[in-house]
């Protein structure tokens, strides 16, 4: 489905980025980390916010999350763009303060649903691996 | 004065607004002089009482025209000696410059400050799909960068995000949530200045195309060209003055939430809730003794939210109170958005509510006039991550 659509935007990597957007080369959703207490710390920066931590680094998560909130677009914005499609937000699996902007794929629009079980998977575009998620099959034991 | 609330210390004093069109004949400098100089007069001062002015965001913005006009080229097109002047985009929404302005006053750097806002989003947008969050071809830096891939093109989509959510948790309903576009245009069928004034029904609302769920086309503002004004006073300067002042009895100016379009703390709420607790705590009065009220609303759900974290329904009631609209016409408890709003009688950004709070507080809004000279109203600015909010009362 993905494919059909117009180029996606790409953002500009730096140095907090990039193990984010490049993750996904080795099939690895990255988050930054408070090597001291283990809270998730995203958008990544170098400092903990719940214990002043400094080191601060990317290491991979589960790659699964939950639907926190989403929305069907249906207006084409742009030519060539298919409609409808799914913009959403995901918290990791992790921790639930972790909101991943993200498109849900490998379903139907009206299929997602609040805190729906998703996974992640990677879409090259240039030297971006954009994180995308999917229902996740084996998701909705917990 | 009580020093623990200097905005008690401020008024307004006139107010000014440009011709408002999908098709300007003017240039936005020129929309904005105009705007200037009508609330100059409406205040009864001149050019040369002016010495400060604010603006939010700051010029720069042409391509989009989301802010085509700075304070530089206004201050130089009419040669301004200010005490002070500030516009930026780092504030508490829209109305940060008039937070601003009230510093300003109260530091004894200024007495009459001018305050504008000048859009040009429709002209804009004939040229090219103006507002997009994205720019082809180019890397996107900064806090929109999370969204970047994901054909977020527009603010709707992104804060439809946040829509999305408050349905989930309160159950609004649809027919509901169509209220709030079915009753601004109702009030802007009564404003000769509104640029969509034929009124709406359920049908309507409902044949409108879905941009993204929850929005409909009916629950998204309306681009324009057009320039607001207010002049923001010093009390004691404000008195002896054409209009009775407007006085400003409290501001909500906080941030308690995560600044942030992806990782906001408060999503089915927005960050309105603390803003609206700290307005509160700064006045005796209460959400009962409010007589019209202009919220925001760049969509529907802003003004939804708006009335439960004001207080004038309770949290994930907004449904119920709205319901069927007699609440919230013109003749009812709480008229609102009595303008037509953004949503019809045009985006001027939260600036058009101020502008209409105080036409209606001056008992000058011809048809669409509340009964009983309101006295006091709260107003409200923007959404997601921002907000900003005001109680005005008139002496």
């Amino acid at each position: 489905m993905t494919d059909a659509q117009p180029p996606r935007a790409l953002p500009l990597l730096d140095d907090n980025n990039t193990a984010y957007w490049t993750g996904g080369e080795n099939g690895e959703l990255l988050i930054h980390r408070c090597s001291d207490c283990g809270y998730y710390v995203h958008p990544p920066v170098n400092f903990c916010p719940e214990c002043e931590g400094r080191e601060v680094a990317a290491q991979p998560v589960s790659g699964k999350g939950a639907v926190e909130t989403f929305t069907v677009v249906h207006q084409q914005w742009v030519p060539g763009l298919k409609v409808p499609y799914v913009l959403a937000l995901v918290t990791i699996a992790e921790q639930d303060d972790v909101r991943l902007a993200c498109n849900i794929v490998n379903c139907a629009p009206e299929e997602v649903g609040f805190g729906m079980p998703v996974r992640v998977l990677f879409e090259q575009n240039e030297d971006v691996w954009v994180p995308l998620f999917e229902p996740d099959p084996d998701g909705g034991v917990a | 004065m009580d020093r623990r609330y200097p905005e008690k210390n401020c008024a307004i004093t006139g107010v000014g607004q440009s011709e408002v069109s999908r098709n300007a004949t003017k240039t936005a400098i020129e929309l904005t002089v105009d705007a200037a100089m009508d609330a100059i007069t409406d205040a009864g001062l001149t050019r040369a009482d002016i010495d400060g002015i604010a603006t939010w965001p700051g010029g720069g913005d042409v391509h989009s025209g989301f802010s085509p006009v700075g304070i530089p080229e206004l201050q130089d097109a009419m040669r301004l000696k200010l005490g002070w002047y500030c516009g930026g985009g780092e504030m508490p929404g829209q109305y940060g410059a008039v937070f601003e302005a009230i510093g300003a006053i109260n530091a004894n750097l200024c007495n009459h400050v001018l305050i504008f806002r000048t859009v040009y989003e429709a002209s804009a947008r004939k040229k090219s799909f103006a507002n997009s969050l994205l720019r082809e071809g180019q890397r996107q830096q900064g806090m929109f960068s999370w969204y970047a891939p994901y054909y977020n093109y527009a603010a709707a989509m992104q804060q439809a995000l946040f829509f999305a959510r408050y349905v989930h948790e309160s159950g609004i309903k649809p027919e509901q949530q169509a209220m709030i576009a079915i009753n601004q245009r109702r009030n802007a069928s009564l404003n000769p200045k509104a640029i969509y004034r034929t009124p709406i029904t359920l049908d309507d609302y409902f044949n409108g195309r879905i941009i993204a769920t929850p929005l409909r086309i009916f629950d998204c503002d309306l681009p324009c060209d057009g320039s607001t004004a207010i002049i923001v006073s010093r009390m004691d300067a404000a008195r002896d003055l054409r209009n009775p002042p407007i006085r400003i009895e409290a501001v909500g100016t906080n941030m308690q939430y995560r600044n942030s379009w992806t990782q906001l703390d408060a999503m089915a709420t927005q960050a309105q809730p603390a803003v609206a607790e700290m307005m509160w705590s700064r006045t005796d009065l209460k959400p009962r003794d409010v007589r019209i009220a202009q919220l925001y609303d760049g969509f529907s759900f802003h003004t939804i939210n708006w009335l439960e974290n004001f207080g004038f329904c309770k949290r994930f009631e907004a449904g119920d109170f709205i319901e069927g609209g007699s609440r919230i016409a013109l003749e009812g408890e709480l008229p609102i958005n009595t303008s037509g709003g953004a949503l019809s009688a045009g985006r001027l950004h939260a600036y058009g509510a101020v502008h209409e709070a105080c036409t209606q507080m001056w008992c000058r809004a011809g048809e669409r006039q509340v009964k009983g000279e309101p006295g006091v109203c709260a107003t409200s600015t923007a959404g997601g991550p921002l907000a900003g909010a005001m109680l005005l009362v008139r002496e």
